[in-house]
C-alpha cells in the first residue's frame, strides 16, 4: 500500500507535471532547432514570439467567451488556436520580410542574425506589453480536471490523491499529434524533404532547384504553429505572463542544444531531459521517501536538492555539461 | 564629414541635450539640473559598461548577453566590502558556510581530477558519481546549518555576513572610501565568473557563448535573490556608505550655506546638486582613465592582433595566434569592466536591490548603446551610452507627448484613448528595438564608426 502511495505521489508531483512541461519545452525547442537548421541562427526572439502567439490566441478566446461560444469541457482557447497560429505566422513572415531577408541577401554572419533577433525580441516584448499589459492573464475555462484528487482517493482507497489537470492531458495529447504530424511532413512530403535537403547542404539544395525563399517561408509558418501551440499550452497549464515567456528562452535553448541543434528528434529528447531534471531536482522528496523508507530512516528535512528558484540553474548546468563533453548534443546536431 | 570633426560635433550635440534638460522645460525637457545630473550619473556608469561590451564585441566579436549578471556581481562586491561585518555571525555559522563552500568546491575539483587521471570507463563514471553524491550531501549538511545560524542573527535588520568595513555597525558611514575600494573588487568578481563561462563556452560556435552568458546571468541573479546569508536576498541591503558627503551634513554646514547664498541658490537644491556633482566627478575620472587605457590598447600591437582575429580567425590562427585564449582574455577583461560599473552603480544607488535587475534594462540596453554609438570605436560606444540613456529616460515623456498627439482627436474617456495613454510606458522597449534594427540595417557601423 505504501508503495502504491509512493507511486501515486511521484506521478502526481513529478511524472505528470514533468511530462506536460517537457512537451511544452519540446515544442518550443523544435521551433528553435528548425530555425537553426534552415536559417542557421539562434533566434533570441523565440520566447517573445511565443508570448505574441499566446496573446493573439487569448484575445480571440476572450472574444469567443464574450459571444458565448464554447466547446465545454475543453477550453475555448483550443477553438481560438488556429486563428492565433495564422496571426503569429503573418507576424513572423512580416519580420522575416522586414528584418532577416536583407541579411540573408548580403550573407551576413550568423551573429548578426542573432543580434537582429535581439532587436525583434525587444519590439515583440514591447508590442505584447503594449497590447495586453505586463500582468498575469487568465483565459482558461472548461473542466479543470480529468481526474480529481478527491475522486481518485475515493475510487482507489489510497491516502494519496492523484490530480490530472485538463491542461496537462491536453498538452501531452497535442504534443504527440503535432510531433507526429511534423515528422510525417518532414519525412514524407516533397516540401518537407526539400527542407531537410536545404538544412543538410544548402548549395546542393540550390543546385537541385529548391527555392530557398519558399523553404524559409514554410519554416516560419511551421515555427508559428509550434510556438503558438507551445505558448498557449504553457499559458493554460501555468499562467500567461509576458516575462515568463522571455525566461523560457533558456530552458528552450538548453533543450535544443542538449538534443543537438538542428536535429528535430534531439529537440524532443532534450525537452524531456531538461523538464525531468528540473522537476526532480527541485521536488521535495520527503513525501515519497516517507512512504518508501522504514520509519526509523524517515527524513526530517524536505529532501529537496535545490529550491525551485534555482530551476534555471538546472538547465544551465546540463547545458554546460553537454557543451563540455559533447558539443554536438545527444543526437548528432549540426553545430560544432 | 571627416571623422575628426564628426566626433566632437556628436559629443557637443549630446551635451546640448543634457544642458537643455537642465535649463528649459520646453517640450519633453524637465528644466531641472537635478534631473539632468541624475541622468548624467547613470550615463557615465552605462558608458563604462558600454566600453566593456565594446571591448568584447568591437575588438573581438564576442556576443555577451549576460551583462546583467556581471553588473549584479559588482553590486554584490559593494555590499561585501563596504558594509560593516555583522556582529556574531561568525560564531553563529559563518565559518560553517565558508567551510561548506570550500567542501563544495573541493568536491568539484576532486571530480575534475578523477576525470583527468582515471582510465575512462564505467569505473571512472561510478567513482565520479559517488564523489558527487557524497560531496553534495556533506556540503549541504555543513552549509545548511551555517545558513540557518547566520540568517537567525537579527533577521529584521541584518541576518547576513556583512562586509569588511572597519567602522563597525555604528560608525561604518564614516568609512565611505570603502565603497571606492569595492569597485575593483566588483571587477574581480565579474572577471572570475566570466572566466568560468568563457572557459566552457569559448572555442565553440559563437551562439553558444551568447546562450551560456544568458544562463549565467539568470543564475547569478537567482543566487543574489535567494541566498539571504550573503546579501539579504530580496530583503535588500540599504544604507550603504557613501564616498561623498550626505545632503543633510551639507545643509548643516555653515560654510556650505554661505556659499549657496552667495550663488543665490536654495540650500536644499544646492546640496542635492553638490552631491550629484561629486558623484559625477568620481565617475568621470574612472571613465576617462578607462577610455585612455582602451584607446592605448586598441592602438597597441595587442589591439591590432585582436582586430586581426576578429576579421579573419583562420588567418590569425595560421599566423600562430592562440585565438581561444585571446578570446578568453578579452571576454574576462570586458566583463570585469561591467562588474566595475555595477559596483559603481550600487554605490550611486546606496542600496542593493536584486529584484530590480532586468535583462532588458541591463543587458540589451547596453547592446543598443554599443551598436548605435559605433561598435569597435571606444568613443563611439561612450557617446552611444550617453545618448541612449538620455533617450531611455526621455522616451516616456516623448511617448506621452506622442500618444496625446495621436489621441487628441478622440473623445475624452474612450476606452481606447485611456488604454493608449496608459501603455505609453511600454513604448520604451518598442522604440529601443526599432532603433537597434534601423541602425543595424542602415548604418551598421554606428554614429562614430571604427576608423
Amino acid at each position: 500500500m505504501d508503495f502504491l502511495n509512493a507511486i501515486v505521489a511521484l506521478s502526481n508531483f513529478v511524472l505528470i507535471p514533468a511530462m506536460a512541461y517537457g512537451s511544452q519545452l519540446a515544442l518550443g525547442a523544435l521551433g528553435v532547432t528548425l530555425i537553426y537548421g534552415i536559417l542557421r541562427f539562434s533566434n533570441f526572439a523565440h520566447g517573445d514570439s511565443m508570448a505574441f502567439g499566446a496573446m493573439v490566441t487569448i484575445l480571440i478566446t476572450w472574444w469567443f467567451q464574450s459571444m458565448g461560444v464554447s466547446i465545454d469541457p475543453l477550453p475555448t482557447a483550443l477553438l481560438a488556436l488556429p486563428f492565433g497560429i495564422v496571426g503569429t505566422a503573418l507576424m513572423l513572415l512580416a519580420t522575416d520580410r522586414v528584418v532577416y531577408r536583407f541579411y540573408r541577401r548580403v550573407k551576413a554572419k550568423p551573429i548578426i542574425f542573432v543580434m537582429a533577433s535581439m532587436g525583434v525580441m525587444f519590439i515583440m516584448n514591447g508590442v505584447v506589453r503594449f497590447i495586453i499589459g505586463p500582468d498575469d492573464q487568465r483565459f482558461a475555462d472548461g473542466a479543470r480536471f480529468i481526474i480529481n484528487a478527491r475522486d481518485f482517493k475515493e475510487w482507489s482507497g489510497l491516502d494519496e490523491g492523484l490530480a490530472f489537470k485538463t491542461s496537462q492531458g491536453l498538452t501531452i495529447v497535442t504534443a504527440v499529434i503535432v510531433v507526429a504530424a511534423l515528422f510525417w511532413f518532414l519525412n514524407k512530403t516533397r516540401t518537407g524533404k526539400s527542407m531537410r535537403a536545404f538544412s543538410d547542404n544548402e548549395d546542393l539544395a540550390l543546385l537541385s532547384g529548391i527555392n530557398p525563399e519558399r523553404v524559409v517561408m514554410i519554416t516560419w509558418i511551421i515555427v508559428a504553429g509550434l510556438i503558438t501551440i507551445a505558448g498557449v499550452l504553457y499559458g493554460l497549464d501555468k499562467s500567461f505572463k509576458p516575462f515568463t515567456y522571455f525566461q523560457l528562452l533558456l530552458p528552450i535553448f538548453a533543450s535544443a542544444i542538449v538534443g543537438g541543434l538542428g536535429n528535430p528528434l534531439g529537440a524532443i529528447a532534450g525537452g524531456f531531459v531538461i523538464a525531468f531534471s528540473e522537476v526532480t531536482v527541485t521536488y521535495a522528496w520527503k513525501k515519497v521517501a516517507t512512504y518508501l523508507l522504514p520509519e526509523s530512516l524517515e527524513p526530517s528535512s524536505l529532501v529537496q536538492l535545490l529550491s525551485t528558484d534555482y530551476k534555471f540553474a538546472v538547465s544551465f548546468v546540463i547545458l554546460i555539461v553537454v557543451l563540455l563533453f559533447k558539443p554536438t548534443g545527444l543526437f548528432k546536431g549540426q553545430s560544432v | 564629414m571627416s571623422q575628426s570633426l564628426r566626433t566632437p560635433l556628436m559629443f557637443a550635440l549630446v551635451a546640448l541635450l543634457f544642458i537643455l534638460q537642465g535649463t528649459t522645460d520646453w517640450w519633453i525637457f524637465a528644466g531641472s539640473w537635478n534631473a539632468s545630473l541624475t541622468i548624467l550619473n547613470m550615463a557615465l556608469i552605462s558608458a563604462i559598461m558600454a566600453l566593456g561590451v565594446n571591448l568584447q564585441w568591437g575588438y573581438a566579436g564576442l556576443f555577451n548577453v549576460g551583462i546583467m549578471g556581471f553588473v549584479a556581481l559588482g553590486g554584490l562586491a559593494t555590499v561585501l566590502v563596504a558594509m560593516p561585518p555583522t556582529p556574531g555571525v561568525w560564531s553563529a555559522g559563518g565559518f560553517k558556510i565558508i567551510s561548506g563552500l570550500i567542501l563544495g568546491a573541493g568536491t568539484i575539483m576532486l571530480m575534475v581530477w578523477q576525470y583527468k587521471h582515471m582510465t575512462p570507463g564505467r569505473r571512472r563514471g561510478l567513482v565520479m558519481l559517488a564523489t558527487l553524491i557524497v560531496g553534495f550531501v556533506v556540503y549541504r549538511w555543513v552549509f545548511d546549518a551555517g545558513v540557518v545560524g547566520v540568517e537567525a542573527v537579527n533577521p529584521a535588520q541584518t541576518g547576513y555576513l556583512g562586509g569588511l568595513n572597519p567602522g563597525g555597525p555604528d560608525n561604518y558611514r564614516a568609512h565611505g572610501y570603502m565603497t571606492i575600494l569595492a569597485w575593483p573588487v566588483g571587477g574581480l568578481l565579474a572577471a572570475g565568473a566570466a572566466w568560468l563561462v568563457g572557459k566552457t563556452a569559448l572555442g565553440l560556435r559563437s551562439d553558444y557563448l551568447a546562450i551560456a552568458t544568458l544562463g549565467i546571468a539568470e543564475i547569478i541573479l537567482a543566487v543574489l535573490k535567494n541566498e539571504d546569508w550573503m546579501a539579504r536576498g530580496v530583503k535588500n541591503v540599504i544604507g550603504l556608505p557613501r564616498p561623498v558627503p550626505y545632503e543633510v551634513d551639507l545643509q548643516n554646514s555653515a560654510e556650505f550655506v554661505a556659499k549657496a547664498d552667495a550663488w543665490g541658490m536654495n540650500v536644499t537644491t544646492a546640496s542635492t546638486i553638490a552631491v550629484k556633482l561629486s558623484y559625477s566627478a568620481l565617475f568621470t575620472v574612472v571613465l576617462v582613465v578607462l577610455i585612455i587605457l582602451a584607446q592605448l590598447s586598441l592602438n597597441s600591437p595587442w589591439g591590432r592582433m585582436m582586430r586581426a582575429i576578429r576579421d579573419n580567425e583562420v588567418a590569425a590562427r595560421a599566423m600562430g595566434k592562440d585565438v581561444t585564449r585571446r578570446h578568453l582574455q578579452i571576454f574576462v577583461l570586458g566583463s570585469a569592466l561591467c562588474g566595475l560599473a555595477g559596483a559603481m552603480m550600487t554605490t550611486l544607488d546606496g542600496q542593493l536591490t536584486p529584484g530590480t535587475y532586468q535583462p532588458l534594462r541591463y543587458t540589451f540596453l547596453i547592446w543598443v548603446m554599443v551598436i548605435v554609438g559605433g561598435s569597435g570605436n571606444n568613443l563611439g560606444s561612450v557617446l552611444g551610452a550617453f545618448l541612449i540613456w538620455f533617450l531611455w529616460i526621455q522616451v516616456e515623456p516623448i511617448g506621452y507627448w506622442f500618444m496625446s498627439l495621436v489621441t487628441s482627436g478622440m473623445a475624452d474617456g474612450s476606452a481606447l484613448k485611456s488604454h493608449l495613454l496608459d501603455s505609453a510606458a511600454h513604448m520604451r522597449l518598442f522604440s529601443m528595438g526599432v532603433l537597434l534594427l534601423v541602425v543595424l540595417r542602415f548604418s551598421p557601423r554606428g554614429l562614430i564608426p571604427e576608423k
